[in-house]
């Protein structure tokens, strides 16, 4: 089993050398060959064993895996070591991770075709996929954020891929340094529980989880804040980064710089659900702190509804995917902070497979126009795009939670399990998902109608080449369409209600949200009918859908002349609510100016000029005046020595 | 009694002679002023029966030492005059070191020690101190005693070192310049044709 | 009755009294010399002193040495003030200040 697990988290990794040694012999007619047959070979590897992995699990009840593979370093009797903890919990994450990077590799092939960093590209990829296999397949918390800082870099790598493009250069620095602000959190959360549970390792902490709920840390004197409270608080914050939760959630938009592969792979199906992953593993923990599950219920719900309103106004087709995928991400820790960690999970699945396909289908938009991507010069493409229309269909219908749909089942669930959590804020996190629906529907069907619907406004000359991109393009669309649509029905019950997910989530039986909606579900035909029955998420959706429609096939003069009338909230949207504006000219340059401060005054000024150069100068004072010693006189230096002796014979002679 | 007056005798005179060196105008005066503590010491040493120290300290230091300052003093050709600037300014300052130490050695003697108030117990009639000095010098302490001498060596070397000038215009004999000369150094044969008639 | 302290008092009077002339005289180098032999002199009357009174004959010796030292140590300061007449044509101590700061 050992050697299956090395295998799934190392052939990617092999992959990714062999591409990278091949951008040397990059212009060679097979280094491109090699470059995406290695890295694909490797990744479908991975993915074939981590579903073998998956069905012994799952089917044939095999033993959930927790080892160490490599015992690196012991420090302070604290061992750092290379261990995999495979249950059902890693061996979903496995899957969707492998199946997803899989379908984008694919799809890399002929979106990246013309491009000259194609073995570049595909390393970068597979790289990612090993950084974030490691990831989940952790069974301590040094292997944990070794994964998370790596796909952190690799995430840097490729939004920055076309390198020489300034803005490409701001979003991959900004992405890494809002990280940093997150990974800052996240390692103060990792240091409060190694130092509290005395150990790195998930088994031993978790074992301690009850003992540690009573204990509490004193960080300022005089104030003792619960352990857990202040870990966990520390853990999320770093979810926040990674997940890009609000107010961490603002380099999302700009890393949409990079290839719309990678937007569809990192940013929708597999980076940005680290910190869901993150959070779920870290059930155990978080279920003692309601603290904690206070801030994640209400900054997620803050996530979900804020961001999902600036999706309306975007202009470009991947920034409106991916404010989508900020809502989602903030659903999916809605959930998490409800102790609905299986209905997270299960929502990131689902999600996985419909953002990805939606990503996708946006790059198969942008290549068949020659790269284009603002909406506005799009429109009436479904005649010459159908496949990607189609799938686009199916992805919105998915996105917006249509019943029967995989999304549907994994939204509803969510908002359900939100209404019965009595966690303080849950409240506010209810009104949030439930009204962040409208608005999902909203600028999804938006999107759907401007683009391959209404008046054509396409540039003539790409009017010329349009044709639906090669298969490498749609056949992964096509991949992804099929769970978008199966999966949810299928796997609802056993995933969000039932025991698929063992002992790998834990859940405290005050919160169990869960298991309450559990016994009330009948069945995902039930599930169906209920929500079309009942008011609730469906109708909210379909008068989004209503409402788009008629801004923008119906009348469309009609949003210009909103936007007019409502300039003020429109500026407001426009401008992300001014928090890069704030990031930008507040954050930044305070930053800056307090280092240029510290450097003028601490360094310059107090080190060098006071210390180093004062003490050198103090030196120099005080010699001056010593060296008045030194008369040449030789009776002055006679004199001396006599007194001298007096004096101390003197003492001594006095001396009681 | 003869002993008590002897020394006290010899006392004054030793301290009236010290106070001569240090205030003298002349330095030869100065000199001789020492000459004369020094004796006035050689005769209170007999007194301590320590006699072969007391002629040694006249043959040496008075003989010897003396000498040579006297020497000195009348080879160098002093300036009288700028001697005696600035006496009156430290004289105090002298004083007052001076009377500290005193005062030091009376209080330790007076309050911190005992059996000094003592007087040596009477030597036997047949003591010699030249015997007891070489009994001991010369078995016991003979290590320190060749180096003793050898400082002696040293101080002469040092002040020959010291002071030792080449003349200009000597002429003296260089042996092994002359062992090494050569035949051709000294003659040169000059053939020389005869005159002719 | 002369005792060991009347020895030990006069040796201290002669001792302050060399120390007192170091002060006083400011402009011969001479007479420093001659000063540090009435130190000595001074000392060399401790050592009698207390040999006399504890048989000792150790503080005989110890003024044997003395008495040897000073001498090298005078022959060797009249040299150096011999050449220092030479260079610099004045026995002022206050010539010897070449190597104040």
């Amino acid at each position: 089993m050992e050697a299956i697990l090395l295998t799934i988290v190392l052939a990617p990794l092999a992959g990714s050398i062999a591409a990278g040694l091949s951008v040397w012999q990059g212009g060679r007619a097979g280094a491109r060959a090699v470059a995406h047959s290695a890295t694909i070979a490797g990744v479908a590897i991975s993915f074939g064993l981590s579903l073998w992995v998956l069905k012994g699990l799952v089917l044939d009840g095999a033993e959930v895996f927790n080892g160490t593979v490599y015992r690196w370093a012991v420090i302070g009797g604290m061992p750092m070591e290379i261990g995999f903890l495979v249950d059902q919990l890693t061996a979903l994450m496995m899957t969707v991770v492998t199946f997803v990077s899989l379908a984008v590799h694919v799809y890399t092939i002929g979106y990246m075709h013309d491009d000259p960093g194609y073995e570049r590209f595909f390393s970068y990829i597979a790289l990612f996929t090993f950084s974030m296999l490691m990831l989940v397949m952790s069974n301590n918390l040094l292997q944990l954020f070794f994964g998370w800082e790596a796909v952190g870099v690799v995430s840097y790598l490729l939004i920055g891929f076309w390198y020489k493009r300034p803005t490409a250069i701001f979003a991959n620095l900004k992405a890494f340094l809002v990280n940093r602000v997150g990974d800052f959190g996240f390692l103060l959360g990792i240091a409060a529980l190694a130092l509290y549970a005395g150990s790195l390792d998930y088994a031993t902490v978790f074992g301690q989880a009850e003992a540690l709920s009573t204990e509490t840390i004193e960080i300022w004197p005089g104030t003792a804040w619960p352990v857990l409270t202040v870990a966990c608080i520390c853990l999320f914050v770093g979810a926040m980064g990674k997940s890009a939760q609000v107010p961490l959630h603002v380099w999302l938009p700009d890393s949409m710089e990079g290839p719309t592969p990678i937007s569809a792979l990192i940013h929708a199906a597999t980076m940005v659900t680290a910190g869901i992953f993150m959070v779920a593993r870290m059930s155990p923990l978080f279920e003692y702190s309601t603290a904690a599950l206070t801030v994640v219920l209400v900054i997620g719900a803050t996530t979900a509804f804020f961001t999902g309103l600036l999706g309306i106004v975007q202009n470009d087709i991947k920034r409106v995917v991916a404010y989508s995928t900020l809502s989602q991400l903030g659903y999916m820790t809605v959930a998490l902070g409800a102790s609905a960690y299986a209905a997270g999970i299960f929502h990131l699945m689902t999600h996985a497979f419909f953002k990805a396909l939606l990503f996708l289908a946006a790059g198969s938009v942008i290549i068949a126009l020659h790269h284009e991507q603002d909406m506005r010069k799009m429109g009436g493409l479904r005649k010459y795009l159908p496949i990607t229309y189609w799938t686009s269909v199916v992805g919105t219908l998915a996105l917006v939670g249509f019943p029967g749909f995989s999304g549907f089942f994994s939204k509803d669930a969510l908002i359900e399990a939100v209404a019965l959590s009595t966690t303080p804020g849950a409240g506010y996190a209810y009104w949030a998902v439930l009204l962040g629906v409208f608005v999902t529907a909203l600028y999804s069907f938006r999107l759907l109608f401007l683009v391959f619907h209404g008046t054509e406004r396409i540039d003539s000359r790409a009017r010329a080449h349009l044709h639906e991109p090669p298969w490498v393009v749609w056949a992964p669309l096509i991949a992804l369409a099929v769970p978008s649509v199966l999966i949810g029905w299928f796997t609802i019950e056993p995933v969000a209600f039932g025991d698929f997910f063992g002992e790998s989530i834990f859940v405290l039986e005050e919160h169990d949200v869960l298991h309450e909606l559990g016994e009330e579900f009948h069945g995902s035909g039930a599930f169906v009918v209920h929500a079309l029955t009942h008011f609730g998420a469906f109708w909210l959706a379909l008068a989004g859908a209503a409402v788009a429609w008629f801004l923008y096939v119906r009348r469309p003069d009609l949003p210009g002349r909103l936007r007019d009338a409502l300039r003020p909230v429109y500026r407001l949207l426009d401008n992300k609510y001014y928090f890069d504006w704030f990031n930008e000219n507040v954050i930044a340059p305070g930053t800056r100016g307090f280092g240029g401060w510290l450097w003028k005054f601490g360094d310059r000024g107090l080190i060098d000029g006071l210390i180093v150069n004062g003490s050198a100068r103090t030196v120099g004072a005080l010699s001056g005046i010593v060296k008045r010693v030194q008369t040449g006189y030789l009776y002055h230096y006679a004199f001396v020595m006599v007194v001298g002796l007096v004096v101390l014979v003197g003492w001594f002679v006095l001396r009681a | 009694m003869i002993p008590t007056v002897l020394f006290y005798l010899f006392s004054a005179v030793l301290i009236g002679a010290a106070v001569g060196v240090i205030t003298s105008r002349n330095p030869v005066y100065s000199a001789l002023y020492l000459v004369l503590a020094f004796v006035q010491s050689a005769a209170l040493w007999l007194l301590l029966e320590a006699e072969f120290l007391a002629i040694v300290l006249v043959l040496v230091y008075v003989g010897a030492v003396m000498v040579l300052f006297l020497f000195v003093v009348m080879m160098l050709d002093i300036n009288v005059e700028e001697m005696r600037e600035g006496f009156t300014r430290y004289v105090w300052i002298g004083a007052a070191v001076a009377v500290g130490v005193v005062a030091e050695v009376w209080y330790v003697l007076a309050w911190r020690s005992e059996g000094f108030s003592a007087v040596p117990d009477a030597l036997p009639a047949d003591y010699s101190s030249a015997t007891e000095l070489g009994a001991v010098l010369y078995t016991e302490h003979l290590y320190a005693f060749e180096i003793a001498a050898l400082i002696l060596l040293v101080a002469i070397v040092a002040a020959i070192t010291l002071t030792m000038r080449k003349r200009e215009g000597l002429k003296v004999q260089d042996i092994s310049a002359q062992v090494a000369v050569r035949r051709e150094d000294r003659v040169r044969l000059e053939h020389v044709e005869a005159t002719k008639e | 009755m002369v005792t060991v302290s009347h020895y030990l008092t006069l040796a201290a009077i002669l001792f302050s009294l060399a120390v007192a002339g170091i002060f006083i005289n400011r402009k011969n180098v001479i007479l420093l010399l001659m000063c540090i032999e009435l130190m000595l002199l001074a000392v060399n009357f401790n050592f009698i002193a207390f040999s006399r009174l504890w048989g000792d004959t150790l503080g005989q010796v110890f003024v044997f040495f003395i008495l040897t030292v000073a001498a090298a140590e005078a022959a060797i300061g009249l040299a150096i003030l011999v050449v220092l007449f030479r260079n610099t044509r004045s026995i002022n101590v206050e010539s010897l200040a070449q190597l104040r700061e």
